[in-house]
């Protein structure tokens, strides 16, 4: 098919067959990354920044390496060596980069919306690595793709996601990714974590934690930020853990062959116990794995995809 | 200074329960005379066929911005967009810098409107020194200099002890308080409505519930004290019920309802649009029915702008970061004339709304064309369309939601003092 998006911005704008053919595109690119030479000239000359104006070990590596093994030149930009610091605009940040004639800029930030902002200014394509509390479409396409390479299918699946669902970027884009491609999506938090209208995304709240694992054949495990603790969202990570954690006992209450999902970075005792992290059902570091898949397709069919050619 | 005679115009003035069409003529600056088949050989003539002939609009909610953002807007400029706009006077927020707490600045205010304005300005001083929400401002002296009433606007008075006090002080010197209700900790660093937009759009929601709370204490206040409060930009349907019902109790209460917050809903924020992006926000559709209803029904006693100009610098960028506030002035007129086709409301409650009860809350002059009155007048032409373009613009900024919006009415001659200040017929 023809892939007809100029830049990846959020799940939203794809359509299920869209979907399905970026999941495709990551399953023809999977096989490169276990070769004995891990590249494949598909992007020469071509010119990927990596702007990131928050954290990111994984998903910046991530997107580096997948740019690396298809020879696109890769150059990291952090927020902390970037001009933001000393008081440039995000606009002006952009055009000055844009004046290098980068193919693709892949972008993390703080702020919601700021990809589709960038994607305004700027002529290259743009690829968001995470907006604020909006998108994270890579995530939810390689969770997807992890689901898929376990599970044979998305369609008809019961997948719950457990955690901080107001503040999380992946739950927004894997709760349409996933409802798109035809999985029963079910959420469990605590209610000063479920912001309102949610459903409206296209899932269920369920009203436990252990209705929402009951015969689920995906678990996702959301990360629960620190410094939330002892505010006003939960008294104490120590009890979030007790009644809204993962462990080897209420994961019983799912499909004896359900996966266990985690995007990472994981807080061992509390949304997750090490013994379920570690454990025959967790599929974590798979997730990581096609992570690099999964963003080879993303930074290939951005560039260009089939209409790539060399002049 | 020329006679004008405005002739066949459908003349509206509430106060003296006039609507009809006839001839208006204004003589040395006054309305002289109200009749049919005037005839004056001195005077200018202009024909007001089809068109609304209304007490100068009173836009009692405005940032001029001046002194301290002039690049935002300043006097010259943004009295220049509230004649544009059909607004012979506007009252202005104290959020200037220096801070409108004082009598030196009230009166820099005051004397570069009359000076080089093209409308009537009556400044708001603070409640607070400072806006800092900590000691009452000099609230005698700034009323003896011109200020008409108080408010910390884009703040709240956190202390409600301070607030009690604030309205007991102003009372006694006749001036009302004007609040910006907002639980600050309900607000908790949101940035829109919360709600099922908020959520999708990924942007921490402000719930309806931190302006209820505030406007619960307030409306407790005014009944305490006895003293007349003013709530601000009303955008909530629990806020206008519990003004509904502190009116119905006989308290000294009064509200303001902006036209964004009647015309659009947080779907406008929808592409991250910094221009939709005001505090209060805008709210669910809900929400703008109940404000339309209390326009309707008399809750609402005014139409204000807060017509809240900024440059490029703090809209072009990401929307937590964006200011909030948007332009005004010159949209005012269109906008409400909606709620006029559609049925809403009457002509004569628009001129209510727009010039009569501003008037009165205020206790400034208008509101009325009666004979003997300065000529601060409106013409309006309820029929003409127009985009609203950039362009087109004479406020100093251009953040407005409504840019490119294809509206019909508008003001097409503003009269201040017996002089044409804004003549969008000629041109």
């Amino acid at each position: 098919m023809n892939f007809q998006h100029r830049h990846v911005l959020g799940i939203k704008q794809f359509n299920a067959t869209e979907l399905n053919f970026i999941l495709d595109t990551a399953e023809s690119f999977k096989e490169i990354n276990t070769r004995k030479i891990k590249k494949v000239p598909t992007l020469r000359g071509k010119t990927i920044i990596n702007l990131f104006f928050e954290a990111s070990t994984r998903t910046r590596t991530s997107f580096e390496i997948a740019g690396k093994r298809l020879s696109a030149d890769t150059v990291n930009i952090s927020g902390s060596s970037s001009s933001v610091v000393k008081g440039e605009t995000l606009e002006d940040t952009a055009r000055n980069i844009e004046a290098m004639h980068p193919d693709i800029i892949v972008m993390r930030h703080g702020a919601s919306g700021a990809a589709d902002y960038l994607a305004k200014r700027m002529s290259c394509a743009v690829v968001n690595a995470g907006d604020g509390t909006h998108e994270h479409p890579s995530q939810a396409l390689l969770d997807s793709f992890t689901i898929r390479q376990h599970k044979g299918k998305i369609a008809g699946l019961k997948v719950a996601i457990v955690g901080d669902i107001t503040h999380s970027r992946v739950v927004r884009s894997n709760i349409d990714c996933l409802n798109k491609l035809g999985a029963d999506v079910w959420l469990s938090g605590p209610k000063t974590m479920l912001p309102p209208g949610i459903e409206r995304l296209g899932c269920k709240l369920a009203p436990s934690l252990a209705a929402a694992i009951t015969d689920a054949d995906v678990v996702m495990m959301l990360r629960i930020q620190r410094e939330r603790q002892g505010k006003t969202l939960i008294p104490s990570l120590r009890e979030y853990s007790r009644y809204f954690g993962l462990n080897e006992f209420n994961l019983k209450l799912a499909r004896p062959d359900a996966i266990v999902m985690h995007p990472g970075p994981m807080n061992r005792g509390v949304e997750i116990s090490s013994a379920v992290a570690d454990g025959p059902q967790n599929v974590i570091l798979d997730q990581v794995e096609n992570g690099v898949a999964v963003r080879m397709a993303l930074l290939y069919l951005a560039a260009g995809g089939e209409n790539l050619v060399e002049d | 200074m020329r006679n004008i005679l405005i002739k066949n115009g459908r003349v509206i003035d509430p106060a003296n329960k006039l609507d009809k069409t006839c001839d208006l003529l204004i003589e040395e600056g006054r309305v002289a005379k109200i009749g049919t088949a005037l005839e004056n050989d001195n005077a200018e003539v202009i024909d007001a066929t089809g068109l609304l002939v209304v007490p100068g609009l009173i836009d009692m909610h405005v940032h001029l911005r001046d002194p301290g953002f002039e690049y935002k807007e300043d006097i010259i400029s943004g009295t220049a967009a509230a004649a544009a706009g059909g607004v012979t006077s506007l009252a202005c927020m104290p959020n200037t810098q220096p801070i409108v707490d004082n009598l030196a600045v009230c009166r820099y205010i005051i004397s570069k409107a009359q000076e080089q304005g093209s409308a009537n300005v009556f400044p708001i001083g603070s409640i607070t020194k400072g806006l800092k929400g900590e000691t009452l401002s000099e609230m005698g002296e700034l009323k003896d200099g011109g200020c008409v009433a108080f408010s910390d606007d884009g703040l709240p008075v956190v202390s409600s002890e301070l607030m009690r006090r604030a309205l007991e002080y102003a009372d006694t010197f006749g001036a009302p308080i004007i609040s910006h209700a907002e639980d600050l900790s309900l607000v908790a660093g949101g940035v829109m409505n919360e709600g099922p937009v908020s959520t999708e759009l990924g942007l921490k929601g402000i719930p309806w519930v931190a302006e209820d709370a505030m406007t619960a204490r307030d409306i407790m206040l005014a009944e305490l004290t006895g003293g007349h409060m003013h709530m601000a930009h009303v955008s909530t349907r629990g806020s206008i019920e519990m003004v509904r019902q502190a009116k119905a109790r006989g308290l000294r209460v009064s509200c303001e309802a902006t036209p964004h917050h009647f015309s659009l809903t947080d779907e406008a924020v929808r592409g991250y649009n910094t221009n939709a992006k005001m505090n209060p926000p805008l709210r669910s559709e809900d929400d703008r029915l109940a404000i339309q209803e209390g326009l309707q029904d008399g809750t609402i006693d005014a139409i204000a702008t807060d017509h809240a100009p900024h440059s490029s610098v703090e809209k072009k960028v990401e929307f937590d970061l964006a200011a909030n506030g948007i332009i005004g002035l010159e949209t005012s007129v269109p906008l409400t004339l909606e709620l006029v086709r559609a049925g809403l409301i009457s002509e004569t409650r628009m001129v209510e709304l727009m010039s009569v009860n501003p008037a009165k809350i205020l206790g400034v002059s208008g509101g009325s064309l009666a004979e003997g009155q300065i000529a601060d007048l409106t013409v309006i032409d309820p029929d003409v369309t127009f985009t609203y373009s950039k362009e087109a613009v004479v406020s100093n900024s251009h953040n407005s939601p409504f840019l490119d919006r294809k509206m019909q009415g508008r003001a097409v001659l503003t009269i201040v003092d017996g002089s044409v200040v804004y003549d969008g017929l000629t041109s």
